[in-house]
């Protein structure tokens, strides 16, 4: 449902050497950055097109969060060559940070501003900002916009830092782990935001440590480990999920009952056949993304 | 999808310096002035400290003059440091751990808006608090406000002051794991200047060694300058130099200011220290 428009891309990931794609929003060629001895991203590339919504997924530590700030333009690199919507970050102006949105992992401290006073403020440093209360509206917040942030919980913090980063109209939104310490109805309610504002034409960049989220949200999702891409695809199909094969399970004579199968629909027609009317505690499962995810990461750390 | 958004030609002008250092000038009044704490801490502790000594140490000085009207100076001294070189240090190292500094740095907020707003905030702070001591001080203990050039001498050293402290303090900042840090180095540090430069005492019975080491800060200097203001020129005899030494006053302040700037320059971070 929401990887309409790339599904039928199974992975379309640049290999080392090819030109910089110049209508990606973001395009990186052989990424490289060290901290001392550590290499944290080592031989990087990918592209991201525009309107679509990339998940980048990986271990704490795997290189995740240096590539979005390389992108972000916080941080240089060491070598590797990088376009952000056709710019270099490592020389980005106020015009190409005019163009951008950061909702980093931790954003902001006590201010004794209130909600409407801070997303003002943002909106006055941009070209061409959204009308604030438009931007309130659209994250729930129009009922808190005359409280000061600090006393605000910390799903409605999270929510405001995302109408900070959506304030002045970006064609390209970084979304840094957006909904750790979320409840489950709160999750929701941001990833509905999120798709609207990918209606809205915005290219979205999210790192997350919930698979669940990247399902449900991501054209495709990228796995970082080591600093390297271990796979680029779209959610369903990541690490060979869509022809893995499915687990039938079901109860006969009182015992439990697996079997993996290439063909689960002939399976199950001759369990129908096999009993009379319902098969008992039948289920048909594929590997989640999860699993395929532990194993893609386990691999790696092997 | 193809590149047709955003073509450079119908790209929307960014928003005018002036415009920006508006916003930017109206957030950091307001951050200010609605911390309960800061305005405390750094606006009514120099008056609560003056309405003490004014009421503790009224003796005279000779000449006429009350220790208070020699302490008025001191205490404007001692809450311009505070308004400009501890409000600095301890914002903005806060500023800097709670991420909002690289928030800004990620946005197309021109850099020199945020100082602006800065100094903007340090003016109102500066001005906020002379007013309040000199109305304390003329309504309660009778102080002799400054006449004539006095006044110009009471704007030249106050602003000189303030600009050096305030770039200092943005310096120190930067030396600072977080505010709570900040504030444990430099509230001690302003204290230690304040008693050896001449604000709760007479600069003239410190001893001399005190004397040297507080002439190598600028509270020093700003208190000597403002005693200049506020006293009449007989008790030159009580100053150590046998003058005001108004000249090398501007000398100091001046230098403090240079290099102050150029730590500023050489130190100041959007970020934590370790990203890079």
């Amino acid at each position: 449902m929401t990887s309409s428009s790339a599904a039928t891309v199974v992975s379309d990931r640049p290999k080392p050497g090819d030109p910089l794609d110049p209508d990606a929003a973001i395009s990186i060629r052989g990424l490289v950055k060290r901290y001392g001895d550590f290499t944290a991203v080592d031989g990087l590339d990918l592209d991201i097109h525009r309107g679509e919504i990339f998940a980048l997924l990986g271990p704490n530590g795997a290189g995740k969060t240096t590539t979005v700030e390389i992108c972000e333009g916080y941080r240089g690199r060491d070598a590797g060559d990088v376009r952000v919507l056709g710019v270099d970050p490592a020389a980005g102006a106020r015009a190409w940070k005019a163009r951008l949105g950061i909702v980093l992992q931790s954003n902001g401290g006590d201010s004794q501003l209130t909600v409407r006073e801070l997303v003002r403020a943002q909106a006055s440093y941009y070209p061409d900002p959204r009308d604030v209360d438009e931007v309130l509206e659209l994250v729930g917040l129009t009922e808190k916009a005359r409280v000061r942030s600090r006393t605000l919980s910390g799903g409605q913090r999270r929510r405001l830092d995302v109408a900070l980063g959506i304030v002045g109209r970006p064609a390209l939104l970084f979304l840094d782990e957006p909904t750790t310490g979320f409840d489950p109805e709160a999750r929701r309610q941001f990833w509905s935001l999120i798709r609207s504002l990918r209606d809205l034409g915005t290219t979205m960049l999210l790192t997350t440590h919930y698979l669940d989220e990247a399902e449900a949200l991501a054209d495709r999702v990228g796995v970082i480990t080591s600093g390297r891409l271990a796979a680029v695809a779209v959610p369903s199909a990541l690490g060979g999920r869509e022809s893995a094969p499915a687990v039938v399970s079901w109860t006969e004579d009182g015992v439990r009952r697996t079997e993996a199968t290439a063909t689960p629909t002939a399976l199950v027609r001759d369990l129908a056949a096999r009993f009379d009317g319902e098969v008992p505690d039948l289920a048909v499962a594929r590997p989640t993304l999860e699993d395929v995810y532990l194993q893609m990461i386990g691999e790696a750390g092997r | 999808m193809s590149a047709v958004r955003q073509q450079p030609g119908d790209r929307t002008a960014l928003p005018s310096l002036a415009s920006v250092y508006r916003s930017r000038a109206s957030v950091e009044l307001k951050e200010f002035f609605r911390q309960r704490e800061s305005v405390v801490f750094t606006l009514m502790l120099p008056v609560l400290l003056l309405v003490v000594f004014g009421a503790v140490l009224n003796f005279d000085l000779g000449s006429g003059v009350s220790f208070t009207q020699y302490f008025m100076a001191g205490i404007i001294a001692a809450g311009i440091l505070g308004a400009s070189l501890q409000n600095m240090a301890i914002s903005i190292a806060t500023e800097r751990s709670d991420g909002t500094l690289k928030h800004l740095a990620g946005s197309p907020m021109p850099r020199s808006a945020f100082f602006v707003g800065k100094v903007v905030q340090v003016l109102a702070v500066t001005l906020a608090i002379i007013a309040v001591l000199l109305l304390i001080g003329v309504v309660f203990y009778g102080i002799d406000l400054p006449s004539g050039a006095d006044w110009l001498t009471f704007a030249w050293v106050t602003a000189l002051g303030a600009a050096a402290c305030t770039l200092l303090g943005i310096a120190i900042s930067s030396l600072a794991k977080n505010g709570r840090s900040a504030s444990a180095t430099v509230t001690p540090f302003a204290l230690l200047l304040q008693f050896i430069s001449g604000v709760f005492f007479q600069f003239s019975e410190i001893p001399t060694w005190m004397q040297t080491v507080a002439s190598f800060f600028p509270l020093k200097w700003m208190a000597q300058g403002l005693r200049s203001v506020f006293l009449p020129d007989a008790l030159t005899a009580a100053e150590p130099a046998g003058s005001w030494e108004l000249g090398r006053v501007a000398l100091v302040l001046g230098a403090w200011c240079i290099a102050g700037l150029v730590l500023c320059v050489l130190t100041f971070r959007w970020q934590d220290r370790g990203s890079d």
